[in-house]
């Protein structure tokens, strides 16, 4: 059994590595799936894992975005004329300053996106349930609306960043790989953490907060440190986001509530709350959906998004792993009585 | 900054301005009231919080706008996008709502955003994105030097809110289906065992519900603007209404619509139109932080 | 005033109009074993959701260990070691024995990097002596939520025990458990008493059960204290007697 795990990590890893160069003409959606297996794996963080499910977790993606922007052009440029310049291609930026303001914006962007979730979440986690999902989208739907009026960043134009230096297929392998990196160190870090007894006390909150409390878990900030934790690695992709696409705006691709925002969430429905590869599955298996409806639905394909969210959600809400679970519980190492067994069958 | 403070300086350098804000406040307070009773109507009753509250709203108008478009008399609209909107509240009942009564909350949170967003999309592929509206062709009233503006097709909004929101409160009261709905809310099980069809409750809670917010829609846009993606901001008031006045407070949420519409006109006033949105969803953080403080003085939380 | 873990002053409770709780005075000793009786409705399960932090009280002062505690949250109470069991079972119903177990070790002695460990092999000992020690050792490897109540009641106190508290109450422990296994559980309750040193303060509705254990008894009626003393002053109280009976 480990033995074939051991196989199949390897054979996932090898894929990754080869996928770029074996579909080159795919390279951007290849990205894109990686930045869906983070978010998903970032959500499923609290929701699945901490029963807390937030709406609004595209506002660190979005948050993301720019403080990486802002970091890479203020480390050369005055933000405020650059902004105010709005791609006039005016402003050049050597390589150095490019990758150096790529590799310290998207760390940047990591890093203040962590601490923000803490400050947050120190207002928000005393909501529960649906109060905390509509707490943190209107966290996420204001953020977009200020930034949008606050002209220093750009505001509803958004930023033009530099383009990548090199030519442009070295360039999409180049965001392949970030995106991958930072997917594969999420999926590890997740894998490494569910098994701690951090992982323990977060599931514990997820059943049963009440009693959790009454057993003393410190579970305020055990939430705080996951949703920092989550934070920081979809404050990453949003980083790399911002460089990938070069031109954003607030309101259609930082703050995208409806799009990405609720995406997410569907990813993780689609392949199971609460389990490690959920996420995954339910992200590729999303993925695949919305670019076959992207290309084959012209002008439905929003409507067919709707209706997947909702059929998902209404009819088929364990996702892949739950139904797997559900009806081999032997491979997940759950041991039934006979006697329950029966009854479910 | 200075434009923000020379806003509130003009509050106080021409009182009557304050006045025309609170009187623009109070009307669209009142088409926010009525959906966010109907979102407290659904919540109470079968637990079901509609994220799609505001785009039966959106809906509503362009029902109303399109018979305009094809040549009916505008104020017709109302009651034809009333029963319009009823329809297909029961059609989304039976589809989708009915399957998530007994799920957790989240469930029903998300398959109706998910609704939100086909409802959105669909009005967008049907109407297009621009937005729309009906022209009443009625007269404007100027009181106080002409400072103060009141159109009469708002004052016949305003008016045909009050009557909608009155015939509900009457059928509420006094008919035997909104007693069973009542007694729905208060406990579904007990009014099961009493006989009360709570299935037959449940859809017809929810259809009048979609229709409210569609006869709301249909005044709407005879006052202002509609467009497909407006919903949310709709849905997002008609949060922050229940959620300052809580369930099963029908004068509270009246005010809590005329206050949150005046507070919107206000913001509006200071800090610009562009943060129309932002002043919105403000309120609403405001709001669950206002109740979260009350709640963790009794050693609660907001649940 | 050492010897005395909770020392509850004048607490007043009530909800809406009902006066659940009316100038309520009493001290648990430190290390012993103290009962709290009363007629259904007297207000004993308010009493201790007091104590440990459910709701805010209209009056008076509860102390534990010399400190203020009235006003707190439930976990911060409870990471000071106050810790309680539910009438109405609470166990993690989706994870086995194990998991409940493991999850009950006590956060408070633990540092942020603790928590990010694994568990160690004496978490796992621990988990399974204390399982072994309310007798549910086979039943381990199960989903919790398949026990029985009384199992399950079982699991809580050994939940409970595993957290290390320095005093535990609890409320009503034998209510639901299967009455040939009681005698069993007293025995339990006595030896985490004296083996692991917890004071424990018991809510009990089972007369024989708590006047074969505990030292000292306090009986609510009405929301208000009516007697206090040993088991033998109890029994023989007529105020007790007359309450039990409903003579007013």
């Amino acid at each position: 059994m480990a033995k074939n795990k051991t196989i199949l990590y390897a054979a996932i890893l090898a894929f990754t590595f080869i996928a770029p160069f074996a579909f080159p003409a795919f390279g951007t959606q290849l990205a894109t799936l990686w930045l869906m297996i983070i978010v998903a794996l970032t959500w499923d963080m609290t929701g699945g894992q901490m029963g807390y499910n937030s709406l609004g977790n595209i506002f660190f993606y979005g948050t993301g975005m720019y403080v990486a922007a802002l970091i890479s052009i203020g480390m050369v440029y005055d933000i405020g004329d650059y902004t105010n310049a709005a791609g006039g291609g005016i402003y050049k930026f050597t390589d150095l300053q490019y990758f150096g303001g790529l590799a310290l914006g998207v760390l940047g962007a990591g890093l203040f996106c962590s601490v923000v979730a803490v400050v947050i979440g120190y207002l928000t986690f005393g909501l529960r349930g649906p109060y905390f999902a509509i707490g943190t989208l209107g966290v996420a739907i204001a953020a977009g609306e200020l930034v949008s009026n606050w002209d220093w960043v750009g505001g509803g134009q958004g930023i033009a960043l530099p383009v990548y230096p090199g030519d442009l297929d070295t360039g999409k392998i180049f965001f392949y790989f970030l995106f991958a990196a930072v997917g594969v160190s999420t999926f590890l870090f997740a894998k490494w953490l569910y098994g701690t007894r951090f992982g323990a006390a977060i599931n514990a909150i997820r059943d049963d907060e009440e009693k959790a409390d009454a057993m003393g878990i410190h579970t305020l900030r055990y939430k705080l440190y996951t949703w920092a934790m989550a934070a920081f690695f979809v404050g990453l992709a949003g980083g790399i986001s911002a460089f990938q696409l070069i031109h954003f705006e607030p309101l259609e691709s930082a703050y995208q509530t409806i799009n990405l925002g609720i995406f997410m969430v569907v990813c993780v429905l689609l392949g199971g709350k609460g389990t490690l590869w959920g996420p995954v599955i339910g992200a590729i298996l999303f993925h695949l959906f919305k670019e076959v409806t992207w290309n084959y639905l012209l002008g439905w394909q929003w409507v067919a998004l709707g209706a997947l969210i909702v059929v998902t959600v209404v009819y088929f809400q364990d996702g892949v792993m739950g139904y797997l679970m559900h009806r081999y519980p032997e491979l997940f190492g759950i041991k039934v009585d006979e006697k329950t067994r029966e009854e479910v069958a | 900054m200075d434009q923000i403070l020379g806003n509130i300086g003009l509050l106080f350098e021409f009182p009557v301005v304050n006045l025309k804000i609170v009187l623009d406040g109070i009307m669209v307070g009142a088409l926010f009231a009525l959906a966010a009773y109907g979102l407290a109507l659904v919540w109470g009753v079968m637990n079901v919080k509609n994220l799609a509250q505001g785009d039966f709203v959106i809906s509503g108008g362009y029902v109303s706008w399109y018979l305009v478009q094809n040549g009916f008399p505008a104020l017709l609209g109302v009651p034809i996008a009333f029963i319009v909107m009823w329809g297909i509240g029961w059609v989304v009942y039976k589809l989708v709502i009915s399957r998530v009564i007994e799920r957790d909350l989240f469930t029903s949170l998300l398959a109706t955003f998910g609704l939100a967003i086909m409802m959105a999309q669909i009005l967008n592929l049907l109407f297009g994105s621009d937005t729309q509206s009906v022209d009443l062709g009625y007269d404007v009233l100027y009181f106080f030097d002409g400072f103060i503006d009141v159109p009469i097709a708002k004052l016949i909004g305003v008016l045909m809110a009050s009557a909608l929101a009155a015939g509900v409160i009457i059928f509420m009261k006094s008919s035997r289906m909104g007693q069973a709905i009542r007694a729905t809310a208060q406990d579904a099980r007990a009014a099961r065992v009493m006989g009360i069809d709570t299935e037959k409750v449940y859809a017809f809670t929810f259809s009048l519900n979609s229709a409210i917010c569609g006869a709301a829609g249909a005044i709407i846009v005879m006052v202002w603007v509609i467009q497909p993606f407006y919903g949310i901001s709709y849905s997002i008031r008609a949060f922050v209404i229940v959620t300052a006045a809580g369930l099963g407070n029908l004068p509270g949420v009246i005010a809590a619509g005329l206050g949150i519409g005046a507070l919107e006109q206000y913001g509006a006033h200071i800090f610009g139109i562009g943060y129309q949105q932002a002043i919105a969803v403000m309120l609403l953080l405001l709001v669950l932080l206002v109740r979260l403080i009350q709640q963790r003085r009794n050693r609660q939380v907001l649940k | 005033m050492s010897d005395i873990i909770i020392n509850v002053q004048n607490v007043s409770k009530s909800f809406g109009g009902v006066q659940a709780n009316t100038n309520v005075t009493m001290q648990v000793e430190t290390g012993g074993i103290t009962g709290l009786i009363g007629p259904n409705g007297s207000g004993k399960t308010t009493l201790f959701n007091s104590i440990v932090g459910y709701h805010p009280i209209d009056g008076g002062s509860i102390q534990f260990e010399g400190q203020e505690i009235s006003k707190l949250p439930v976990q911060q109470i409870a990471r000071r070691g106050l810790l309680r069991t539910f009438q109405q079972t609470r166990i993690y119903g989706a994870m086995n024995g194990i998991e409940n177990m493991l999850i009950s070790l006590p956060h408070r002695k633990m540092k942020i990097w603790d928590a990010l460990k694994t568990y160690t092999r004496e978490d796992y000992e621990r988990a399974d002596h204390l399982l072994e020690f309310v007798g549910l050792y086979e039943k381990r490897m199960l989903k919790s939520g398949d026990l029985s109540f009384g199992q399950q009641k079982l699991l809580e106190f050994a939940m409970a025990l595993m957290n290390e508290p320095t005093c535990l109450l609890l409320d009503e422990p034998t209510a639901g458990i299967n009455p040939t296994l009681i005698n069993g559980l007293i025995d339990r309750l006595k030896r985490a008493n004296t083996e692991f040193g917890i004071t424990l303060f018991v809510i009990e509705h089972n007369m024989r059960v708590i006047m074969n254990m505990a030292e000292t008894i306090y009986c609510l009626a009405h929301g208000e204290l009516l007697a206090q003393g040993t088991p033998d002053e109890i029994q023989n109280d007529q105020r007790v007697i007359d309450a039990y009976l409903g003579a007013h």
